[in-house]
């Protein structure tokens, strides 16, 4: 992270104010606060602006600000403590969040970093020379399963890999990124197995007397499975075990010896 | 009540202690730089820690964990803390760790080098050497007006000055931007603050991030002389230390006195010193050949002689001014009555205050401390934001508490705190007064209202009745009884009070400044610049330190002590009389001014019976008593105030304007001061400077 200040003034835009849709949606966002608790709205609102203009523009932050009754200082404070406000100007068709955090990074997560550098910007959050694109590494999205992966707005592009990030890229370049299927970009559902089921795959049947393991004879009625239980002999779970709440003069035998060689002595 | 032991002492403190204040209390120190007693909690430094027993296995942060939040011992023993186990020295050394990771090691050209928490406290809580070998953190230095310097590099992110400012300077407009490492302390867009109490935050400051601009690099604490005194810049009589090198004040700070100023000051207190250095007199001036020219103290008294004997002794009037002592006051009286004049003044503001009345008609008797009891406040024509800053954060404190209705009449204008409205002026004071209006209930239901009278709605013709007006509401509402006086005069000079309790005012009942200044033959000025000038026709005296409205009109100038140059007495709003002492001496040929009037008298024959300030101190104590009780405040009878509201008659219709137009120059030392002017322009220009 680093630090974050509003955008010079020659990219500030003169004024803000909400579209007639987003104007309504803010005033029952600010309702959904307890009299008094109306400031609560100010996160929301904001993002709301960033969705309708794309970043966090100074006009909008003094517009929220003087619709929730708060001094300036203090949206800016949320504005600058989220890094999820964009302050200065990003991509309009595709602003690339790449995610670069351990599992994502172990999954080829640099090569995406580097085609974005190559391909949009040498720097992160500025944008290409048309302005349509603009990219930044951001920490896990919580998709790490599906590793490694990329968050455009409000959607993310999944099991990546250099070429099908470049393709859809350009896509969003193109200005179809709606097109572009979101989710897993390789042949799977969610976070299955690739190329379909590995196990499971007979149809199930309706009776547990004919379970397909066929283990069990034909009347004979299982026991419950045990499988999601506590194992209640594990060491650890074990009342008889001694710790401190329950062996206190142990406890306190060990607690006193000390000085130099205390923990020699206590093994 | 709540008993703990720490470190192994056991003490009783109140239940809202929190377990910092209740280790003070049993004589531990505790080191701290977010914590501050006036200031809410908020627990971000971590500098605090200390041991709880019976708590979780770490360190417990003390300035935001309360006695009640602590578990007794498992056979009902008092809780036990500890502040010197092995594990609150590592935890000390580990914060003090972290803090200087990032702190520049900028002492020596740092002002506040020698009176800084974090210097102290890394000494006496820290360990000698450093394992950080990256680079420090660099943060652009930020605007936030020309009173406050900031090095943002020394910030520690203990947030009190967003805290101070936001809850006793009700700006919200510090803030802290960004977070963690990036975290940067700045006004919005580096704005200019606007408060008037905005200088505190240098004291706040526990290290070198926010300093004083016009101090910046003019000396080191350990090499000021320290002299404690009283501020004359309001009529709060602000408990001040002035720090001076040689016989340079190089800079004012606040003491505390709960029952004033708490630990703040106005930034005109604090700022004002660059003011006590120009414009000065330093001697004697006489007007030759229509031109001041400089003269020697013979010259001068002769002139005054010459003048004196060829006036009617009616026709001598003498106007004191907003800053002057008793001391002054009073040998100026007696010189006068010695003259055979009764032409005296102190009100310049034409203020319809009438010593006769008592001195409950004209002091603030509710006390600047008895405001937190109050339960609702009235202000007519008053702007405490600016006629008595320090009074308005008690207010805004009081505020803040809670259920504390607040109407003003007179100007609508910015006050730190809402209130309701409800008129420009006397049509709704009578309005009140004729038991109307939906203010008038909130008075009458609380137990101890407050009605603050300020001078401007006091001043000019119809201030007498707007006087008895206010007391006749006081009245009514219930703010005068036998336990709790309400009646509040909030007063704007130093000196007025005390030349009040002397019955510096004319005989003549009805004659005001202005006529004195028109009708004198021979006209003494003691420190005398807010009166208008413009209409006086005879010869004129100006006694006092700055050359300022009165020099310029003087035929001869006898060169006085400022306040900060002379032991005096002044005695506050509340009628609290206080003693100031001297931090220098006054410049060149300049005395102190019950020296000159003493030396004036021999020369015109009435020598007055003192040689010395204590002889002189001993004859005023002798004639009014209650000046000997320093900084106490003689009871007043509320009985006056009723007595002064069967007198209430008509108003004339008007409106209340507060006299304090330009809180930054309010008098001649402020004039005088370049910091204050910058302060003023900036002020006019709505607070817009371009950013350095
Ligand atoms: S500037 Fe000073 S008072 Fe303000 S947060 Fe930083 S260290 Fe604390
Ligand atoms: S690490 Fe990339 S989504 Fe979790
Ligand atoms: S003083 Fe307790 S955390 Fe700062």
């Amino acid at each position: 992270m680093s630090v974050r200040r509003l955008a010079e003034e020659s990219l500030q835009p003169q004024g803000f104010s909400f579209s007639a849709d987003n104007a309504v949606w803010a005033e029952a966002t600010i309702r959904k606060y307890p009299e008094g608790r109306q400031q609560s709205a100010v996160i929301p609102l904001l993002m709301r602006a960033q969705e309708q203009d794309g970043w966090v523009t100074k006009a909008a932050i003094e517009h929220v600000a003087d619709m929730l009754g708060m001094p300036y200082i203090r949206v800016l404070e949320v504005a600058t403590f989220y890094t999820q406000f964009q302050l200065k100007p990003i991509g309009t068709r595709a602003h690339v969040q790449v995610c670069g955090t351990t599992p994502c990074m172990l999954r080829g997560s640099e090569a995406l970093i580097d085609l974005c550098r190559h391909r949009i910007h040498h720097d992160p959050l500025t944008p290409n020379a048309a302005g349509t694109l603009s990219w930044e590494e951001v920490e896990c999205q919580g998709a790490c399963v599906n590793a490694p992966m990329v968050m455009i707005f409000k959607d993310s592009y999944e099991d990546l890999t250099v070429e099908a990030l470049e393709e859809i890229i350009d896509r969003f370049e193109a200005g179809e990124g709606a097109s572009v299927k979101p989710g897993p970009q390789i042949e799977r559902i969610y976070s299955a197995p690739e190329g379909g089921l590995t196990t499971l795959t007979e149809a199930p049947t309706s009776s547990a007397g004919s379970s397909a393991q066929g283990s069990a004879q034909p009347g004979v009625s299982l026991p419950p499975a045990n499988a999601g239980r506590a194992n209640a002999d594990a060491e650890e779970t074990d009342p008889k075990l001694k710790t401190p709440a329950t062996d206190k003069q142990g406890a306190k035998a060990s607690a006193d010896v000390s000085g130099e060689n205390a923990d020699k002595a206590k093994e | 009540m709540a008993k703990l032991k720490v470190d192994g002492k056991e003490i009783e403190v109140p239940d809202h202690f929190t377990l910092l204040q209740a280790c003070e209390e049993a004589g531990a120190e505790v080191p701290r730089f977010c914590f501050h007693e006036r200031l809410s909690v908020a627990g971000n430094c971590r500098m605090c820690l200390i041991e709880v027993k019976g708590g979780p296995p770490k360190p417990a942060a003390s300035c935001a964990m309360g006695v009640r939040d602590l578990r007794p011992g498992p056979n009902g023993e008092a809780p036990e803390v500890f502040t010197t186990t092995p594990m609150v020295k590592k935890a000390r050394e580990g914060v003090m760790e972290f803090l200087l990771i990032n702190h520049p090691l900028d002492c020596p050209i740092c002002d506040q080098g020698g009176e800084c928490d974090l210097q102290d406290q890394a000494m006496a809580f820290g360990v000698d050497s450093t394992r950080y070998n990256e680079n420090k953190r660099a943060v652009e230095d930020k605007y936030i007006g020309p009173l406050v310097k900031t090095v943002m590099n020394r910030c520690i992110h203990c947030t009190r000055c967003v805290r101070f400012t936001t809850e006793v300077a009700g700006i919200a407009e510090l803030g802290l931007i960004g977070r963690g490492e990036d975290a940067e302390i700045t006004t919005y867009l580096e704005q200019a603050m606007t408060s008037e109490l905005q200088g505190n935050v240098v004291d706040l400051c526990p290290v070198g991030a926010l300093t004083s601009k016009p101090y910046a690099f003019h000396a080191r604490p350990w090499e000021l002389g320290k002299t404690e005194s009283i501020d004359v810049m309001d009529a709060l009589g602000s408990a001040i230390r002035v720090d001076t090198r040689g016989r340079e004040v190089m800079r004012i700070m606040p003491r505390v006195n709960e029952e004033i100023n708490e630990e703040w000051i106005s930034d005109k207190t604090r700022f004002i010193w660059d003011g006590l250095k120009t414009q000065r007199l330093d001697r004697p001036y006489v007007k030759k050949d229509g031109r001041l020219q400089p003269a020697t103290w013979s010259e001068a008294f002769a002139a005054i002689k010459a003048a004196v004997s060829g006036a009617q002794p009616q026709r001598i009037g003498a106007i004191a001014g907003d800053l002057a002592s008793v001391e002054e006051i009073y040998a100026l009286k007696r010189l006068m009555a010695a003259l055979g004049s009764t032409d005296i003044d102190c009100r310049q503001d034409g203020a319809a205050l009438d010593p006769s009345l008592g001195r409950a008609s004209y002091l603030f008797n509710p006390t600047i401390l008895g405001i937190e009891q109050a339960d609702a406040a009235l202000i007519i024509g008053a702007n405490p934001r600016y006629e008595a800053s320090v009074l308005n954060a008690r207010l805004r404190k009081r505020f803040r508490q809670g259920n504390f209705p607040i109407g003003v009449i007179g100007e609508a204008t910015e006050l730190r705190y809402d209130y309701s409205y409800l008129g420009a002026g006397t049509d709704t004071l009578a309005d009140l007064v004729a038991g109307n209006g939906s203010f008038l209930d909130v008075l009458k239901n609380a137990k101890r209202p407050l009605v603050i009278i300020g001078q401007g709605a006091l001043a000019g013709e119809g201030g007498a009745a707007v006087l008895a007006q206010a007391a006749k509401l006081a009245a009514a509402v219930g703010a005068v009884t036998a336990e709790w006086n309400g009646f509040a005069v909030l007063h704007t000079a130093a000196s007025r009070v005390g030349a009040l309790d002397l019955g510096f005012v004319p005989a003549e009942a009805g004659r005001t400044a202005a006529d004195i200044v028109a009708s004198s033959q021979v006209l003494f000025l003691l420190g005398a610049d807010e009166v208008d000038l413009t209409r006086k026709s005879g010869f004129t005296v100006y006694i006092g330190s700055h050359g300022d409205n009165g020099a310029h009109v003087a035929d001869v100038i006898l060169p006085g002590a400022a306040y900060t140059e002379k032991s005096g007495t002044w005695v506050n709003t509340e009628g609290r009389v206080q003693m100031g002492n001297r931090a220098g001496f006054a410049p060149g040929d300049a005395r102190e001014d019950w020296a000159i009037l003493r030396a004036l008298s021999d020369v015109l024959g009435k020598r007055l019976p003192f040689d010395s300030l204590a002889e002189l101190r001993r004859k005023l104590y002798g004639d009014y008593p209650h000046f000997a009780d320093i900084d106490a405040i003689a009871a007043s009878a509320p009985g006056e105030i009723e007595a002064l509201a069967q007198k209430a008659g008509a108003m004339a219709k008007s409106a209340f304007a507060s006299p304090v137009k330009d809180f930054y120059l309010t008098n001649p030392i402020a004039r005088a001061s370049a910091v204050m002017a910058e302060c003023s322009a900036l002020a006019r220009n709505n607070f817009k400077a371009a950013a350095e």
